[in-house]
């Protein structure tokens, strides 16, 4: 049996028919054909699926896609304006912090939410914040560097992410984007 | 259109006159800069599509049922049942696929589905198509499988001697033979015992090595498509497109011209994608049945079974040494345990003794290396093939003999160089070797000579160095054609499009490519588009494997892009009577350099050379020197047409209460000939010691026996038992690249891609001995062992005496 989600993904107000049990991992990539969310492990101990859910970092895998319902969510497909680079993943493209690129769309997530939190963080709170996020390729270091790079970049263009929403009708949450618009 | 037409667009691409004359100054425009990966922007935005990211219309998902025995006969399969589950659509075994096949064309051992016996916890046994995962799942538990259990072969000592009458995990190729025998091999280097007699210093050891596996952060995955004109497509996570080619015509009787492999993004490989795997087969078989395309995820789990990792090894090494620390004689013994199939074995068991022999110059040298099947997951080559077993145990050696000889250890590495041979004890060539700097980058970065035997209880340095293959001189299946080959179209606009069959899979094999022809034809970097791994549509490269790909592949383009490049200037020096070699490509511009004012936009020279030539195209290919390799039987593996080198340091803490080792730092510096992107190799180096780190420390691939459950079980094969380091494990590391140029490598390029895994393990645990004066013969180097280790008594006073004598490092015998 499948029913209706509703989600806000990425700014666009989603409905879509899934199966009661998927989590938010499915909707995301086979209900709604956002495939830049990996699944590596399916059970949250990789990190490729992580999205931001209300600006929080979370392990879409092993989210029910109801403990979603009528909240943010911020995939990789919604940091940046069409046909450009946020100042993350530009500061990734710099630095060499991709490598096969499986992972990156997690680690873009759990860094984004590190930034949004804590504008300019140490070394150490990167290595925290990056902590439940498997790399095999890179070895972290250039990771670190994107990071700190992209800190340095001013926080001005990140106050637009997650997006400002409206209120949800199906849950009466807040999106943390209005409290900060 | 006429071609000043096209100027103004072009010219937005082209360098500014102060950036062209820069340009024009140095050596090379493009070839070392650190430019952005080609696949950067695709990935970092979540564009890019990996295999499971593909759904074609009526896809249709698989599952694959696997056997819960080590080691069982199949007596009968029953899936009537599960064909009769509504949203069924097919289900296959190994009867419908009942052809061998396995990498190595000698050793073909694997059918895609077990025919007649299961081999391992997880050996594919049926697979069942439907309209969804969660109804083929069902399926699965529906088939009625008969097995009869046969005790498992676990231990590699027994598998390698048997007890009478024990059912062999193969059947021997020949009677009286030893069927759990994939390969032995035997070779000597001039008279071992001689040298060993005559030798000052005798070193023996015992070591071994755990296995690990790659664990890419994408599970294998692959989708099947049989169109109505009887053409097979399979989509895969593969790191060898070309070997599938041929292996899924030959296994399912098609015609390979029928056939077509498409790469998609390959989530990372690191080997553990290098071969053909079941469920490419059943793909395409479930496809040819459905009609419909169709789809295997591999769960997490199954991807620890899939394995072809590291294999466990146990190896027995003499060193023999004169007085100065001269290698006279190196004698080992390696035993690997290969698991149930043979995937690339036959190969590891020579490239276990056959890489050893550089940097260093052996008087003598010997290894028997037996490789073994057991009941286990197929081990195979995993980043450093191989090698890095082997590895670790000479460079403790090394180690112990600098110790027994009161040397540094980085002396005894520089008294050992081979500098001035060209050809290893066992006929290796190598034409460009930057070890010594290596050796002195590490030395110089990490405050070797101030801290090395000073630091206080608890901490140390160590130092390992180790050499590896730019690829192999002879493919995988007896050929004459070239190992990798491309073809370069030119538009009209200046855009040139690459067509290369190399494998992108993280390292870089695509912006390689761009970058060369970049280089070649002066245009700017993003005009060139790079399309690879598809064999419809591109020429032959053998794959991601070896370290092949940027001297391969990079030689190819740089073959084809040289032909256009010719072209084009030809065309240019008529048009303005000047000598060819005057005629320059360079940052969007043809120009007379002689006269770098008199210039045109490459667009509109490539326009002319089109209009007098006609299309503009060339190819282009590599092949391997076939005539340098041993004059022995075995001698032409190990054999590459270049050779890196590695040097590490690492620092370590040990607690010496708990054992935990805590590495605070590595230094590794890799020749890896010309450096054609900086931070391409960089990344390398990084991911190398990393992983290197992660095997030393906590990666282990282990099995139950039947005292402790199930025999021949996983003993976690999830990413939360099987430890990977993550960011808070993993220890700062400072990469130091050394160019050595290599007269074979496009511009000099050696690989970056394995070598500097090797010394990560020996350079960590030499450094713990430096710390506390104990040696861990075994890895995983982890705090139960460590901590035993610790309570030798006499672990304090090796560690004080090591200090009450410093070593020798003025007094080289040079």
């Amino acid at each position: 049996m499948k029913s209706i989600v509703a989600l806000n993904v990425n700014g666009d107000r989603q409905q879509v028919a899934v199966p009661e049990h998927w989590t938010l991992l499915e909707t995301l990539r086979y209900g709604l054909g956002l495939t830049g969310s990996k699944q590596g492990c399916d059970k949250g101990d990789c990190g490729a699926c992580t999205v931001l859910l209300d600006g929080e970092a979370v392990l879409s895998c092993i989210t029910p896609v109801w403990e979603a319902e009528g909240r943010d969510v911020t995939t990789v497909e919604g940091l940046a304006e069409p046909g450009r680079l946020n100042e993350l993943q530009a500061a990734f493209a710099e630095t060499g912090g991709a490598q096969c690129g499986f992972c990156t769309p997690g680690i873009l997530m759990s860094a984004w939410g590190l930034l949004l939190r804590s504008p300019s963080p140490s070394r150490d709170e990167i290595k925290e914040a990056l902590g439940g996020n498997l790399c095999r390729c890179t070895g972290y270091t250039k990771i670190y560097e994107a990071v700190e790079l992209a800190a340095t970049v001013g926080p001005t263009a990140r106050r637009r992410v997650p997006p400002t929403l409206p209120l949800s009708p199906c849950s009466g949450r807040r999106g943390r984007g209005e409290d900060e618009a | 259109m006429r071609p000043e037409d096209l100027r103004p667009r072009q010219a937005a691409g082209a360098a500014s006159e102060e950036e062209l004359r820069e340009a024009l100054a140095r050596e090379f425009a493009v070839v070392g800069s650190r430019a952005r990966r080609v696949d950067g922007a695709a990935k970092l935005t979540g564009r890019a599509l990996y295999t499971d990211d593909l759904a074609p219309p009526g896809l249709l998902h698989a599952r694959i049922l696997r056997s819960p025995h080590a080691h069982a006969r199949i007596l009968a399969i029953d899936a009537s049942a599960a064909l009769a589950l509504e949203g069924v659509k097919a289900v296959v075994t190994g009867r419908d696929m009942p052809v061998r096949y396995g990498i190595i064309p000698w050793t073909r051992d694997e059918y895609p589905l077990a025919l007649d016996k299961a081999r391992y916890i997880g050996d594919a046994v049926a697979a069942v198509a439907a309209v969804d995962e969660d109804t083929a799942d069902a399926a699965l538990r529906l088939i009625r499988v008969e097995y009869q259990p046969l005790p498992p072969v676990l231990d590699p000592r027994e598998a390698a001697d048997p007890p009478e009458g024990a059912v062999p995990v193969h059947e021997p190729a020949k009677p009286g033979r030893n069927g759990n025998v994939t390969k032995h091999v035997h070779l000597e280097f001039g008279d071992v015992d001689a040298k060993l007699a005559e030798s000052d210093v005798v070193v023996e050891g015992e070591y071994y090595f755990e296995g690990s596996t790659h664990t890419p952060i994408e599970p294998h995955c692959a989708i099947g498509w049989y169109d109505a004109t009887g053409k097979l497509t399979v989509w895969s996570a593969t790191q060898v497109p070309h070997y599938l080619h041929r292996e899924l015509a030959r296994v399912l009787d098609l015609d390979v011209a029928r056939v077509r492999v498409v790469q998609p993004v390959v989530g990372g490989a690191f080997g553990g994608k290098s071969e053909p795997f079941d469920l490419e087969f059943c793909v395409a078989k479930l496809a040819m049945l459905t009609g419909r395309p169709v789809k295997i995820l591999y769960t997490r789990e199954e991807v620890f079974y899939a394995h072809r990792g590291r294999h466990p090894m146990l190896t027995s090494h003499k060193l023999g040494a004169d007085r100065e620390g001269h290698i006279l004689a190196v004698d080992a013994r390696n035993l690997l345990d290969g698991g149930a199939y043979a995937s690339f074995g036959l190969v590891t068991a020579y490239y276990s003794g056959q890489l050893l022999t550089a940097p260093y110059r052996f008087g003598s040298y010997r290894f028997d290396a037996t490789r073994v099947y057991t009941n286990k997951p197929a081990c195979g080559p995993k980043r450093g093939h191989g090698s890095v077993q082997p590895r670790f145990a000479f460079e403790v050696q090394l180690d112990k003999l600098a110790e027994r000889l009161g040397l540094d250890p980085i002396e005894l590495r520089r008294r050992n160089f081979m500098a001035d041979a060209p050809r290893t004890i066992n006929e290796l060539r190598v034409q460009s070797n930057g070890f010594l700097q290596c050796l002195d980058a590490v030395e110089r970065a990490s405050g070797w000579k101030e801290r090395f035997r000073k630091l206080p209880w608890g901490r140390g340095l160590g130092v390992a160095g180790s050499c590896y293959i730019s690829g192999t001189n002879y493919p995988i299946y007896p050929n004459d054609m070239p190992q990798s080959a491309a073809q370069i179209q030119v538009e009209r606009s200046g855009r040139v499009t690459v067509f290369v069959g190399a494998s992108e899979i993280g390292q870089g094999s695509d912006t390689v490519p761009a970058m060369i022809v970049a280089e070649e034809l002066g245009v700017p970097l993003d005009y060139v588009r790079v399309l690879s791994a598809d064999t419809d549509l591109v020429p032959v490269d053998l794959g991601a494997y070896s370290s092949r790909e940027t001297f391969m592949m990079g030689n190819a383009v740089l073959d084809a892009a040289r032909t256009l490049r010719d072209l084009v200037a030809t065309t240019l020096a008529g048009a303005w009577s000047i000598p060819t070699d005057r005629v320059a490509l360079c940052g969007g511009w043809a120009l007379d350099v002689a006269s770098p004012e008199t210039r045109i936009p490459i667009s509109e020279a490539f326009n002319l050379a089109e209009a007098k030539h006609g299309s503009l195209g060339a190819t282009g290919s590599y092949n391997t020197p076939k005539d340098v390799h041993g004059s022995y039987r075995g001698g032409t593996i190990g054999a590459s047409p270049a050779y890196s080198f590695t040097a590490h340091v690492a620092e370590v803490e040990v607690e010496a209460e708990t054992g935990v080792v805590r590495v605070g730092k590595i230094w590794v510096a890799h020749d890896c000939g010309r450096a054609l992107n900086p931070v391409l190799v960089e990344g390398q180096m990084e991911g190398s010691a990393y992983m290197g780190f992660g095997e030393a420390l906590m990666e282990a691939m282990t099995y139950k026996d039947a005292d402790h459950g199930k025999a021949g079980l996983h003993n976690g094969p999830s990413l939360l038992d099987y430890r990977i380091p993550t960011s808070l494990d993993t220890p700062e590391i400072c990469s130091l690249i050394v160019e050595s140029v290599d007269p074979e490598g496009p511009y000099g390029a050696k690989e970056a891609g394995e070598g500097p895994l090797h010394p990560s393990i020996p350079a960590i645990a030499n450094a713990i001995f430096d710390a506390v004066g104990v040696r861990i013969d075994r890895i995983p180097f982890d705090p139960p062992r460590v901590w035993r280790a610790l309570q030798d008594p006499g672990a304090r006073a090796r560690w004080q005496g090591c200090r009450a004598s410093p070593p020798e490092v003025a007094a080289a015998a040079d």
